[in-house]
């Protein structure tokens, strides 16, 4: 632009982030494809300095392996839940924040703050209000102090209590706590990019409405839902990948073990890399190229349709 | 605002549309108020329950039919809770991580950005590309070879480990370099012409207009390190190099023994403090980065 001559300046500015770059983020993404197809890579070898030889060794012992399997299940099925849950129940929460005047802001600022909690500290609390309290929980002689707040909401309302987190605790229920925990951290993103999207939305459209006499239904879906398009993709794919990477909720809950009484029926994609980084380097890498995979063609099919879909 | 559509709609003599319009207004705002607070409700409830739990009894919190405010008000177990997971110890870890981690990668941030928005240099757009691409690919991956890398340096448990490696965030040059890029190149040329060296025109012209956005990166970098659970949990085995996060969680997750709840009630409650409190002064530029940042933390 103005000194050709002082070029070096501008690689004198970037060094440092370039020396932290290449030893932390260039050099990962060669070193963790070369391990995951180098087969049965770990640490021993590693040490031992054997070699090993090439192949999807890795990826074959990973697919194989029952515990990764859960966690795919876990992670897929908290993903399909819990993406529409929120970005519905937000489009809905965000359309009536924006018909409302008075309280409108107020009630903005309540729905924001489940962003800035610590996702394991509010994890234990929703723990806790799912929690029953007692000795032989899910045993015989099965003796109840407390059933948890929730619990007292449902008995209240005559329903039976469910035994949510305990051990003996079923699958569905331990899936239900995670959606409801998930959805409720959520929603603040959604809402403030929704809400900062019907803000932006031209007024004429409403207008003509109006004097057309149009339904509010039909306003919704012709006239709001289509202009929040690029808005509504851009939830979802966030929402995606977010939920591909979902840990630290579930361990919030559940704790480091990813399930009631230790037996990681929660775990997620995540979790597995996390639990085989120091000792399967090998598996691990494999387990998270699987997860970009996922990732990348989550994203591009995302990509694809909310082009097809999307009016700009 | 539907109101006022309303009130021209029957100025222009359109009293029987205006009309019914209005009365399924009104019912929609009820319908859409009561909605609202339910979620608010819904909302905030978590953090009703932590707070009334963390002031309670044990004996109190276990009882079958659930007091909705402590009968006696035990402050107590907030200096248990501070006692017990020896949070002094995870607080000024914490701090000295995230305040070492913010300065250091502001500092990176600045002088990457100014070069990607004001300078000339040769492999500048490809370069830049590349850096944008990198940031398709999820954390994990790196995590791995990067956890081998600090054990083969030996960092583990150390305050290195816990910042370097997460000092360069593309997202944070990406944003800067979009808010630097806005600024007139007029006013640098003119520096230039004056002979204000690049470094003083950063520091007295730049930084000044992109304060914002520099303030958002130090909130959710700041939280960030507050919030960070996976990498800490890695590479610390000694307790007095954990994280605020990692002891929580591990301090009172003994699920079998008989767990004190209003105890670690009150130590989840301290460790949100904090963050709502960063939160009811700097909404604005909290908002501001996460409407634009897609990522927690």
């Amino acid at each position: 632009m103005v000194e050709s001559k002082h070029k070096w300046k501008a690689w004198l500015y970037l060094a440092p982030a370039i020396v932290l770059l290449l030893i932390f983020t260039v050099w990962p993404i060669f070193n963790t494809v070369h391990v995951a197809f180098q087969e049965g890579y770990n640490e021993l070898s590693l040490i031992g300095g054997e070699s090993t030889k090439y192949g999807f060794g890795n990826f074959v012992d990973v697919v194989k392996y029952p515990g990764f399997v859960t966690a795919l299940k876990n992670t897929l099925l908290l993903c399909v839940l819990t993406v529409p849950i929120s970005t519905i129940l937000a489009l809905v929460i965000a359309v009536c924040l924006n018909s409302i005047k008075p309280l409108s802001r107020f009630l903005q600022t309540i729905y924001f703050l489940p962003y800035v909690t610590n996702s394991i500290a509010i994890g234990m609390v929703f723990a806790a209000m799912f929690n029953i309290v007692g000795s032989n929980i899910g045993g015989e002689a099965e003796l109840i102090t407390t059933s948890g707040i929730i619990n007292n909401v449902i008995e209240f309302f005559g329903g039976e209590p469910v035994n949510w987190i305990n051990s003996g605790s079923s699958y569905w229920a331990n899936i239900t706590v995670m959606v409801v925990y998930i959805v409720w951290n959520a929603l603040p993103f959604k809402i403030l990019i929704l809400l900062g999207g019907l803000q932006s939305v031209n007024k004429q459209y409403y207008d003509a409405a109006k004097v057309d006499g149009t339904s509010r239904f039909r306003v919704f879906t012709k006239i709001t839902v289509p202009l929040l398009s690029p808005m509504l993709a851009y939830v979802v794919i966030t929402g995606f990948i977010g939920g591909f990477k979902e840990y630290s909720s579930i361990v919030g809950i559940f704790g480091d073990d990813m399930g009631h009484s230790g037996n990681r029926e929660m775990d997620t994609m995540v979790g597995y890399i996390q639990d085989n980084i120091d000792r399967w380097q090998g598996r691990a890498s494999a387990a998270a190229l699987i997860l970009f995979g996922i990732i990348f063609i989550v994203t591009m099919i995302n990509l694809y349709v909310s082009k097809k879909k999307t009016h700009y | 605002m539907a109101d006022n559509m309303n009130v021209t709609l029957q100025e222009k003599d359109m009293k029987k549309v205006g009309a019914t319009q209005k009365v399924t207004g009104v019912f929609a705002k009820i319908l859409c108020y009561t909605f609202l607070f339910l979620i608010a409700i819904i909302v905030l409830f978590p953090f009703y329950w932590m707070i009334i739990s963390s002031l309670k009894t044990l004996a109190e919190y276990k009882l079958s039919v659930p007091t909705l405010f402590p009968k006696e008000i035990i402050w107590h177990n907030y200096v248990e809770a501070f006692e017990a997971a020896n949070l002094g110890t995870l607080f000024k870890n914490t701090v000295i991580v995230g305040v070492v981690s913010t300065i250091l990668s502001l500092v990176i941030t600045v002088l990457s950005a100014f070069a990607f928005a004001r300078l000339e240099f040769k492999g500048k757009n490809t370069l830049f590309a590349a850096l944008l691409a990198t940031m398709m690919i999820p954390g994990e991956l790196f995590t791995i070879t990067n956890y081998q890398t600090v054990s083969a340096l030996d960092w583990k448990d150390t305050y290195t480990v816990l910042i370097v490696p997460f000092l360069v965030s593309i997202f944070y040059i990406y944003l800067l370099r979009q808010n630097f890029m806005q600024i007139p190149n007029e006013l640098y040329l003119a520096a230039k012409v004056d002979g204000t060296s690049d470094l003083k025109y950063l520091w007295k012209v730049m930084i000044p207009l992109a304060l914002p956005t520099l303030i958002s990166i130090t909130i959710l970098k700041m939280m960030g390190a507050w919030n960070s659970y996976m990498w800490p949990k890695l590479v610390t085995n000694d307790t007095n190099m954990e994280l605020i996060t990692n002891g929580l969680r591990n301090a009172y997750s003994d699920a079998s023994g008989d767990t004190n709840f209003p105890v670690q009630m009150a130590a989840v409650a301290i460790v949100s403090a904090p963050l709502f409190l960063v939160f009811l002064f700097l909404r604005k530029y909290i908002m501001k980065g996460v409407s634009r940042s897609g990522i927690k933390g």
